[in-house]
């Protein structure tokens, strides 16, 4: 037992404290956690719990688009999908939120088989402007059947997530760090646990070849649009609980937008990255609709030209180069600052020593 | 009813074809996914509505004004902004939406979000099938017909159009034989942006103007093209006429749900793509043509 928890603090310090970017993403979530201890603010936890909730939602694009290649352009479908089966089952069935918003991610599963299946047929552009539509289609069904679905208004009236608002604001968290913690373990290429990651990699690379090696790609792209509409239902099933509305306003182009900004914003094929994004989007967002209200969506496009013209790899990618630098010799990710590898002594600066010289 | 049908879904189809086809020719050409396609329509819209009534210009000259300006300005954020990033399929799709945005943010601030008109370049009507029609809206047809038509000529007839069709076929042994690839993406940049401001100043007098004018037509833009297979010249003219008439049969027939007209364009478009995924004129196997 001594011998397990000493193997354990050996490895979170080799493994989260030595890595500059683990440890900075350590201590951010320790940091999250004691929140609520520092301010008890509705406004600012309200806020926070809105980001927790699209990071879950812009990780799950970041799980299909980034990784399995597969662009989706209306991903706000399974966001969507997941809010209003979690608002119906409530409202029709009082079902309580613990049971509504798995049950809903699970109609958001099935959108993915019904998105996926015409899809699979589908490559490249035909792919990310046919997913567009399904958003729309769904904001037209909705829309025709107001008895239904509450219309324009949307549905409204449903329970609370939690009694108190620092209740819920640790349920969205703790929820988040479980879906993303998921999330990058199914896309870990270097896993000897879930094949899941590899084989997505391969399919995004090249298909063709991915289906010459053996891999059933069809059951895995399949796969990758059950696991990300699962993950937006979940998020669309927390934020119709902790908004106690759903309405077509999460249906909209801007809404399916907003995953892939803050994924390319935060990086691509990372997982991290899009949750970075968020977290530093979305409050700042949040902040300029109280400073400068009218500017708010200019400054936000003009952010998303400026990254992606000057950091074509994300802020995460660009920030991960100045702060880290991988051993020539054995891989193993260093501080930039240190001069030879902590494990295996090789000199880590090898040709900026030789340009100086 | 049926000559109102005919008539105003011969206009939105014309409108729809002519913002289609810049967007399939920047496509074809550039291999660039232009999601601001449509807000160079509303910058384009919005530039006559300034020219008419705070300049004072008559219609003809406002139009022509507001077409040039458009085009400048289509050019020069391809130049600043779109080039640099050609090579990244994502990016170019996120950086020409965020392009939109900054397009219809802009007018926000500067017009506000009150629905707006033109002037008619000419007043009057006529009698046609038993029903009153505009001189305006055969105007509007008229227009999108002779641009076609030029579109046309210029593509199939002209050494541009042989150069531009080269480009689209394969840019590597275009710039082999001498063609000068960069000039000739900017030269189709131009020309879309360019049709995408006559639809703009065609419709400025017959349809609102209003800052999120340029979210239905592209949606529709897209489902164009998809229905008629990316790149495709003649499968978008085709898919427009499909998906315009659609459109005015559900308002014209539904009226009480005619707010879900794209979703019904964009029904119809996912099922043909379930049979034929390359589009109703596309080229299949694209992958190894690139």
């Amino acid at each position: 037992m001594r011998d397990y928890a000493w193997r354990l603090s050996k490895s979170f310090q080799g493994e989260i404290l030595a890595i500059p970017g683990t440890a900075i993403a350590f201590f951010f979530l320790l940091f999250l956690f004691f929140v609520p201890v520092i301010t008890s603010n509705p406004y600012i936890l309200g806020i926070l719990i809105f980001t927790s909730i699209y990071a879950i939602y812009a990780a799950s694009w970041d799980f299909l688009s980034g990784f399995t290649g597969q662009v989706n352009f209306g991903h706000a479908v399974f966001f969507g999908v997941g809010a209003y089966a979690t608002a119906l089952l409530n409202l029709e069935l009082g079902l309580p939120p613990v049971v509504t918003i798995p049950l809903g991610a699970l109609f958001a599963v099935l959108t993915g088989l019904v998105v996926g299946i015409p899809a699979l047929r589908l490559r490249g552009h035909y792919l990310a402007l046919v997913t567009l539509a399904f958003p729309i289609m769904l904001t037209g069904i909705v829309l025709a059947f107001p008895d239904f679905t509450g219309g324009e208004l949307g549905l409204y009236g449903i329970s609370p997530l939690s009694g108190s608002r620092v209740l819920t604001y640790y349920i969205a968290l703790i929820v988040m760090i479980a879906s993303v913690l998921i999330l990058w373990k199914l896309t870990d290429a270097k896993s000897t646990l879930v094949r899941t990651g590899v084989i997505l990699h391969a399919i995004r690379e090249d298909e063709i070849t991915a289906r010459a090696s053996g891999i059933n790609t069809t059951k895995y792209k399949l796969l990758a649009f059950c696991i990300s509409g699962f993950f937006a239902g979940i998020a669309g099933g927390l934020s119709a609980h902790f908004l106690q509305i759903a309405g077509p306003s999460n249906l909209t182009l801007f809404f399916s937008f907003q995953p892939i900004i803050w994924t390319i914003f935060g990086g691509i094929a990372t997982i991290y990255g899009p949750v970075t994004g968020v977290y530093i989007l979305y409050p700042l967002m949040e902040i300029l609709r109280g400073v400068l209200p009218q500017f708010r969506t200019l400054i936000f496009a003009f952010i998303v030209i400026l990254v992606l013209l000057f950091m074509p790899q994300g802020l995460t990618g660009w920030f991960r180069d100045k702060i880290e630098v991988e051993c020539p010799r054995c891989k193993l990710t260093n501080v930039a600052t240190r001069q030879y590898c902590r494990a295996c002594n090789a000199p880590l600066h090898l040709e900026q020593r030789l340009e100086q010289r | 009813m049926f000559a109102n049908i005919l008539i105003n879904g011969a206009i939105t189809a014309g409108i729809y074809a002519l913002l289609a086809l810049g967007f399939s020719l920047i496509f074809g050409v550039a291999k660039i996914i232009n999601l601001a396609h449509t807000a160079f329509y509303m910058v384009a819209a919005y530039f006559i509505f300034t020219f008419a009534y705070h300049l004072g210009l008559n219609a003809p000259l406002s139009a022509t004004a507001s077409i040039i300006i458009t085009t400048a300005i289509g050019v020069g954020t391809y130049k600043l902004v779109i080039e640099r990033i050609r090579e990244h399929e994502t990016a170019v799709l996120m950086i020409t939406i965020a392009l939109a945005l900054v397009f219809q943010e802009s007018i926000l601030l500067a017009f506000g979000s009150h629905f707006r008109s033109a002037p008619s370049f000419v007043s009057g009507h006529v009698e046609l099938l038993g029903v009153t029609v505009s001189i305006q809206h055969i105007l509007t047809f008229g227009v999108v017909l002779a641009c076609l038509l030029g579109i046309w000529i210029l593509l199939s007839k002209t050494k541009l159009g042989i150069a531009i069709r080269a480009v689209a076929q394969d840019r590597e042994i275009a710039n082999l034989v001498g063609i000068n690839v960069n000039t000739i993406c900017l030269t189709t940049m131009a020309i879309a942006v360019a049709l995408a401001a006559v639809a703009g100043a065609m419709v400025a007098p017959i349809w609102t103007i209003q800052p999120h004018m340029w979210m239905h037509p592209l949606v529709m833009v897209l489902a164009v093209v998809v229905l008629g297979g990316l790149g495709s010249l003649k499968g978008s003219f085709v898919a427009a006429f499909i998906l315009g008439y659609t459109v005015t049969l559900v308002v014209f027939l539904f009226p009480t749900i005619s707010f879900i007209k794209e979703a019904i364009a964009l029904a119809i478009m996912v099922a043909v793509l379930l049979i034929r995924p390359e589009g109703l004129f596309g080229v299949a196997f694209e992958e190894e043509r690139l």
